[in-house]
């Protein structure tokens, strides 16, 4: 052990708490470690301090723990590696690599088993960017190393106050990331830079000019979102709805056809066959807008839901801190927290072993804080050097019972940019996305013109308050131009709401082609059709949508492309 | 030896507290009392009064009742030896066998590795079309039977069990009916299957806290015969909200502030620590997991298949004797269903949509309007959809049930009717059958 860390002694343990007495000092969520008898060291963090007496929890199972074993505490705040080697990793919530613990403990996880997050031999081609002489604040780049298709900034170190200069850099050449590759001198003081630091992940990274307000759209390739109830690059948004909905689905799709540089998806007390999905497909699926695997821009941190609560909490902090390295690097990054409401339950659990005073739901009290601490880490920035970068941060919720008056929900719609309604009865009705298009809002702009999206809205609106009536006075009953008003607004949700996630065409819909279908679409809604009666009217717009399908499978650009909108626009000629 | 501890300073529920030093979280220690001995487990420790769950209940411990530390978790033996034997939910023979001691191992251990893990790949073929077109169940796959009381749920899922191609399967039975488990006994006898099952069973009638240590004990034999044995497991759990509502008694003896109708906050982790054991490993076997969770008041906001629906990878629901279409949900089945037949994903997805539409139809009738041509369709295309598929007594291959199913599209509507992409309709769409 080492001499000179304070220590502790265990008094009590509760669940993955742990009372410890301590002698002289502790910090307010430092790191510190239990000494088991067997010798495993297990990772913790101080949430507490009363008295001679620190509560600490604990990241494992707390099995074997006994009164009296040995803590040791180490005076760093639970903090993350940032480095060059990121990308393409799977980390556990506190940061170990997944496929090297499996290296080593095979196919079980192993407690007080904590390995390195970068890989310290691997070299890296690095240049030097300040040559001696500059002069460099925190967050500057001092040279920078190729990392997949990027240009991976190594930075002055982001706690560094105060103005540098350059004393001396290293040799362009290949270096592994302990190598200094920079001294800085400040007065008296000279430091030396390597290619990796750490950061505390409760504190955001703000080495940047200013915060911006998040206008340009973020393309998912989702029609309902892109056109309906679009993103900003560095805005934010949730997914709440109830089990089977279809949550992960469009996060995955989200993953997979988001036109941003990084994506880090943060499977947070989920389960643990999603994460297999993306870890074992993405390496095999091509992002088109590169060419390159798909895993070369996404980091994921999996604390799924059979691991250790405790670190659920620290993943999403982890996850949120890694997406801010990136965005320093001037890149706009997507981060998905699936699902913020496990995060949630870790800190109830957590409060409850403390024996807080519970709010609603036993949630605790300051819940809300926590949840918009968090959204509000996003955002699109101005760096030092003149750059934009951003983070969009994407949270899913799982309401308890599928009910948005909850506390996970409510705190979150106060702080997102962008509410996606997942409903229950559209999954039903295999109506996928399952997005609600009554009910979600978003606050940014549209690739389409408002005025031509209000005009869909109304028809849908409309469509729907048709569709009441008719449950109440019958087909027989209603109007047929009221019928039509309903057949339009039910052709807008098959042919432009729905989406085939799982086709290779129609799963990605470019910003381009929305506007070009978006058209045609409302081409449909401004004609007006006399029909002789209700059935051949329903006949018209089942073939009519019949086609639209056809197109949306059609390639974009292609022969059969252009076939597919022949056989719409002969249609709706035919029609009177 | 062990010092045996006789202070017993507090009994609260099935928890009791005692002085002792030098005992280590999660240990097990024995309690005598005039009543019997208990196994009792150490589930919080606060200097030196260390709280014990007492396996068969409190009542008759006395103050000065001894307790002995064992110095060991909860273990459950592991070997061959376990085939064709029958326990309670600590372990300890129902069948008049002798108790087995050899190769011991760890309960509730810890999460397989992510990194470990494959994307499930086969598809489990059970005969029932309700599963095998619409939600199939994939090896690996942990899926709960949504249901309440009165309906076969037992049956179904013996059914399941006989028919799925695994090799051995281990049945964890949690505040079980005697009936209940000599019907098990019984269906797994006829079938020539006990031979290759594992049961641990705990019935209504015995001590509340062995139901807790049931779904632990089975799945930790799971784990062994998946990993040493490389054998496809089936764990069947009889009724999970009974093992919930088991934990819920605990917390609240324990004075944990209840969350949501007095279950404790962490359901939802203790339920995802079980279940998150079903895992297709790579290079050995798999553990699949089909649970009862039946509804209190048929609510599916209940907190117990709430929390259920979250972890696993879907659900069936089973109503009136049949698999509900909507709702039931195979989130797997993507991975295995675009290797049957081009036509499964499509022809599942048109059949649903219909059959959602015909019961929208079926309302507007109920309410006395007039049916129109389309609904009358549907009208017909519903009952033959009830009839062919969700009858539970059907019992066909996939492919006859694919073929089933355009059939029936067949009969009732035209091929624009049904917004089936073209290539699939020239391919696929019986010529020789007329619209009735």
């Amino acid at each position: 052990m080492n001499e000179n860390l304070l220590t502790g002694k265990v008094t009590g343990i509760n669940g993955n708490m742990v009372s410890v007495a301590f002698a002289e000092r502790v910090i307010q969520n430092e790191v510190a470690y239990v000494l088991m008898e067997d010798g495993t060291r297990l990772k913790g963090e101080v949430i507490r301090v009363r008295g001679r007496e620190a509560d600490i929890q604990v990241f494992e199972s707390t099995n074997g723990i006994k009164v009296g074993d040995q803590v040791e505490f180490s005076g760093q705040l639970l903090s993350v590696e940032l480095g060059p080697g990121l990308l393409t990793q799977v980390f556990d919530g506190l940061q170990n690599p997944l496929p090297e613990l499996a290296k080593e403990a095979g196919y079980f996880l192993k407690r007080g088993l904590y390995v390195y997050p970068l890989d310290r031999e691997r070299k890296w081609s690095y240049t030097p960017e300040a040559a001696a002489g500059a002069v460099l604040k925190a967050g500057d780049s001092v040279g920078s190393v190729p990392e997949g298709i990027f240009r991976h900034r190594i930075m002055l170190p982001f706690d560094w106050n105060g103005e540098w200069t350059v004393s001396w850099t290293i040799e362009p050449g290949d270096y592994s990331i302990d190598t200094v590759v920079a001294k800085v001198r400040q007065g008296s003081e000279e430091r030396s830079v390597t290619m990796v630091q750490t950061w505390p992940v409760k504190v955001p990274i703000t080495c940047y000019k200013e915060k911006l307000m998040p206008k340009e759209p973020l393309i998912t390739q989702i029609r309902i979102i892109d056109t309906f109830f679009p993103v900003a690059k560095g805005g934010t948004f949730c997914t709440p709805g109830p089990f089977g909905a279809g949550k992960t689905v469009l996060q995955h799709a989200l993953s997979q056809r988001s036109e941003v540089d990084v994506v880090i998806v943060a499977a947070c007390g989920e389960r643990a066959g999603e994460v297999v999905e993306i870890l074992r497909e993405f390496p095999h699926l091509e992002d088109p807008r590169t060419g390159r695997s798909l895993i070369d821009r996404t980091i994921i941190i999996c604390n799924t839901s059979s691991m250790p609560v405790a670190a659920r909490e620290a993943s999403i902090y982890t996850s949120v801190t890694l997406a801010e390295y990136y965005r320093q690097m001037g890149l706009h990054v997507l981060l998905l927290a699936d699902s913020t409401s496990r995060w949630a339950q870790a800190l109830r659990e957590m409060s409850g072993r403390l024996e807080e005073i519970p709010g609603e739901e036993a949630f605790p009290a300051y819940l809300e804080s926590r949840v918009a601490g968090f959204y509000e880490r996003a955002g699109l920035v101005t760096l030092n050097d003149g750059s934009n970068a951003s983070i969009t941060i994407c949270g899913a919720v799982s309401p308890a019972g599928g009910n948005f008056e909850e506390p996970v929900t409510q705190a979150t719609l106060k702080v997102v940019g962008t509410f996606l309604a997942l409903s229950s009865e559209r999954a039903h009705a295999r109506r996928y996305p399952s997005i609600h298009p009554l009910d979600s809002w978003s606050k940014y702009t549209s690739l389409v013109p408002a005025d031509k999206i209000a005009m869909a809205r109304a028809t849908l609106r409309a469509g729907n308050e048709v569709n009441q009536m008719m449950k109440v006075v019958g087909e027989e009953g209603t109007p047929i131009a009221d019928f039509v008003v309903y057949l339009k607004s039910e052709f807008i949700d098959s042919v432009y709401l729905q989406q085939n996630t799982f086709d290779p065409v129609d799963s990605g819909c470019g910003a381009e082609r929305q506007n070009r279908v978006f058209d045609k679409l409302i081409e449909v809604l401004k004609k007006e059709f006399t029909f002789p009666d209700k059935n051949q009217a329903r006949v018209f717009f089942q073939k009519l949508r019949q086609e639209f399908i056809d197109w949306n499978y059609s390639p974009w650009k292609s022969e059969a492309f252009d076939t597919a909108l022949g056989r719409i626009d002969a249609l709706l000629n035919e029609a009177r | 030896m062990r010092k045996i501890h006789h202070r017993i300073i507090q009994i609260s529920g099935n928890v009791i507290t005692v002085e002792a030093d030098n005992v280590a979280n999660n240990e097990l220690a024995e309690v005598k009392s005039p009543r019997g001995t208990s196994l009792a487990q150490v589930i919080r420790i606060d200097k030196s009064r260390v709280f014990l769950q007492v396996f068969a209940g409190s009542r008759g411990i006395s103050t000065d009742s001894e307790v002995r530390f064992l110095g060991r978790p909860m273990k459950v033996s592991a070997s061959d030896a376990l085939l064709g034997r029958i326990f309670t939910g600590n372990g300890a023979p129902r069948d008049g066998g002798p108790a087995l001691e050899e190769n011991l191992v760890d309960i509730g251990g810890p999460s397989v590795n992510p990194a470990n893990r494959i994307i499930p790949r086969n598809m489990i073929r059970t005969g029932l079309p309700m599963i095998d077109i619409f939600n199939t169940l994939v090896e690996s796959q942990k899926l709960p039977i949504f249901s309440v009381a009165g309906e076969p749920y037992n049956e179904l899922l013996a059914r399941i069990a006989m028919q799925a191609e695994v090799d051995m399967i281990v049945l964890g039975g949690m505040g079980l009916k005697y009936d209940d488990y000599l019907y098990f006994k019984d269906t797994l006898d006829s079938h020539g299957a006990l031979s290759r099952t594992v049961m641990f069973i705990h019935t209504a009638a015995d001590p509340i806290v062995e139901c807790l240590l049931v779904p632990d004990m089975a799945l930790a034999v799971a784990e062994y015969f998946a990993t040493e044995q490389g054998k496809r497991v089936l764990v069947l759990l009889t009724d999970m909200t009974n093992f919930c509502d088991a934990l819920k008694e605990i917390a609240i003896t324990m004075e944990q502030i209840p969350s949501n109708r007095g279950y404790p906050g962490d359901l939802y982790s203790q339920l995802a620590s079980r279940y998150e054991k079903a895992v297709d490993f790579e290079r050995a076997g798999s553990i699949t997991i089909l649970a009862v969770t039946t509804m209190p008041g048929d609510d599916v906001t209940h907190p117990v298949p709430d929390n259920t629906g979250y972890i696993t990878e879907g659900q069936f629901y089973l109503v009136h004797g049949r698999i509900e279409p909507f709702g039931s949900l195979s989130r797997l089945k993507q991975n295995v269903n675009s290797q049957t037949r081009q036509d499964h994903r499509t022809l599942m997805d048109t059949m649903i949509r219909l059959y959602s539409e015909y019961k929208e139809s079926l309302e507007k009738q109920s309410m006395g309007f007039r049916m129109s041509e389309w609904d009358n369709k549907l009208l017909k295309y519903g009952a033959l959809f009830e009839s062919r598929m969700m009858d539970l007594s059907v019992n066909i291959q996939l492919e006859e049930a694919l073929d089933l199913g355009w059939k029936t599209l067949a009969e009732c509507f035209t091929p624009t009717e049904t917004g089936i992409k073209t290539d699939l309709v020239k391919q696929f769409w019986p010529k020789d059958i007329q619209q009735a």
